[in-house]
């Protein structure tokens, strides 16, 4: 049958106007849509209360639920840790005895390391912790990926700190909500992070796919030096996220960079760790007995006690603002200049 | 006449039920983001829309066609998207829905499956290509597992709403 030509409900006056009106409020309420999406354009905070009073009110059940999801993996991780027990348990052993010299290493690198920065005027802020908390749910069914953190800013959560797991980096925080926060996930591609490649630092930019995987762009473009397997961590450049934190590793070259898998993924993370706002930070120049790194005052100050010529000190601790490759330029005529 | 007969006679559905199940119906999907799932790809089909869709289908007339503004309203605050998306696009659906029903008034279930599909793929493209315009470019590729398991969720939310349906109209 064709559908009648002209949609009349017959002659009452009132059904035909009522389907008049809904039509209008319709197309009315798709304008009004536009008119909401212009504003999260250009005020992208503009429903973040709503949405941390949804997300305070989701959190209790949620928190629950992640209680026992994660209850219920760590027993099936234990019921399978019984399988191979034994060839298992001698393999770790062999393996903690290697770790073990290793470490012992390891923390005398730090050690040296503290004391050449602390030589060369830089304080290493570790990001201390803010709070430790779970991820308790994630916008699961959109293609932007925010996942709600179970504590805010009553817990001293603010916005822009870096959110870390014990494998890797997770994201920042992007909202704050009294107990519960979003977090923009590593993964999102609206989350540039820098990174550099841990084996010899060569810079780049990672940017999300919205998969689970992020672009591993270079920053100067020329031969492709990634290889697959390749460990990227975050460079501490510009702030926010603290150097080498883990961030993804490279799966796949492409044409003008890579792709990388996240070594933290937040599906499977237990607890994540909020730490501060990383910003590198000079000391006071007298304290750690160096001229500050941009002024040339201060330079002949230093210098005559070493007995080098003058301009080549400040020449030399002229990249210094660059907190990560700083040290490596340094130790050669820090050693001189009396440690405190 | 008898209380017991009257009981039995002329009975009507509890208009809180039915007007209340539907809603309840639509807001508990839309609430799915809550679950305690942390995903690093988009995964979970969009319930809220999948209902609204089989309610829609199942019931043509049932919502007014601005309901989308206030179901996507909803949506949009737990979603993460951007306010303001899913009332525009699920406003579309719910029109698009409408002239459908007035212009193809026999389908059979396979043909109610496609155009459930069409409205799925056209809402969560439209979110992406949403996003993209907002902020910063992510592939449709990322959203080809979702639409998958979007579209073979809509025959089991459908039976799911049918059962709904008979308790909303039982006497």
């Amino acid at each position: 049958m064709a559908p009648p030509r002209k949609r009349r409900p017959g002659f009452s006056r009132k059904a035909q106007l009522q389907i008049f009106t809904g039509y209008l409020l319709a197309f009315t309420g798709a304008f009004a849509g536009l008119l909401l999406l212009a504003l999260s354009r250009f005020d992208p905070a503009a429903f973040s209360a709503v949405r941390s009073v949804a997300a305070e009110i989701g959190a209790p059940p949620a928190r629950l639920f992640t209680g026992m999801r994660v209850g219920v993996q760590d027993g099936w991780r234990e019921v399978a840790a019984y399988f191979n027990a034994g060839s298992k348990n001698a393999e770790l052993q062999r393996e903690v005895e290697r770790n073990r010299i290793r470490l012992i290493e390891a923390r005398a690198l730090k050690q040296e390391n503290r004391e050449l920065r602390r030589l060369l005027g830089l304080i290493k802020q570790e990001g201390r912790p803010v709070a430790t908390a779970r991820l308790i749910n994630s916008s699961a069914s959109s293609s932007r990926r925010f996942a709600t953190l179970d504590v805010g800013s009553r817990q001293g959560v603010q916005r822009g700190q870096p959110v870390r797991a014990q494998r890797g980096l997770i994201g920042r925080v992007l909202e704050t909500g009294p107990n519960t926060s979003r977090v923009l996930l590593l993964s999102d591609a609206e989350n540039v992070v820098p990174v550099r490649r841990a084996r010899d630092g060569i810079v780049a930019f990672s940017q999300g796919r919205g998969d689970g995987r992020v672009d591993i762009k270079l920053i100067d473009i020329g031969i492709n030096p990634f290889k697959v397997g390749d460990v990227m961590v975050t460079s501490g450049n510009g702030g926010i996220y603290p150097p080498n934190v883990p961030v993804a590793i490279i799966e796949k070259l492409t044409g003008d960079g890579a792709i990388g898998k996240l070594l933290a993924n937040p599906a499977g993370t237990d607890f994540v760790i909020v730490q501060e706002i990383y910003e590198p930070e000079l000391v006071d120049p007298e304290a750690s007995g160096l001229p500050p790194a941009n002024s040339e005052t201060a330079a002949p100050a230093s210098a005559p006690r070493t007995g080098e010529p003058v301009k080549k000190p400040a020449a030399q601790t002229g990249p210094t603002p660059a907190p990560a490759p700083a040290p490596a330029t340094s130790p050669a005529q820090a050693p001189g200049q009396g440690r405190p | 006449m008898n209380a017991p007969y009257r009981a039995r006679l002329n009975r009507e559905p509890s208009t809180f039920r039915k007007a209340g199940v539907p809603i309840a119906s639509v807001l508990i999907g839309s609430m799915t983001p809550l679950l305690p799932i942390v995903a690093s790809a988009p995964v979970l089909p969009p319930f809220g829309l999948v209902v609204l869709i089989c309610w829609q289908l199942l019931r043509p007339g049932i919502w007014p066609v601005w309901a989308g503004v206030p179901f996507g309203m909803f949506d949009d605050i737990l979603s993460g998207q951007p306010v303001g998306s899913a009332v525009l696009l699920w406003s579309i659906i719910l029109i698009a829905l409408d002239l459908i029903e007035q212009r193809y008034i026999w389908r059979n279930y396979w043909q109610d499956w496609f155009i459930a599909a069409l409205c799925l793929i056209f809402g969560l493209a439209g979110g992406l290509a949403i996003n993209n315009f907002l902020v910063s470019d992510t592939r449709l590729s990322v959203l080809y597992p979702q639409m998958i398991l979007a579209i073979f969720t809509y025959p089991l939310v459908l039976r799911l709403v049918a059962r709904l349906d008979h308790i909303r109209l039982k006497r």
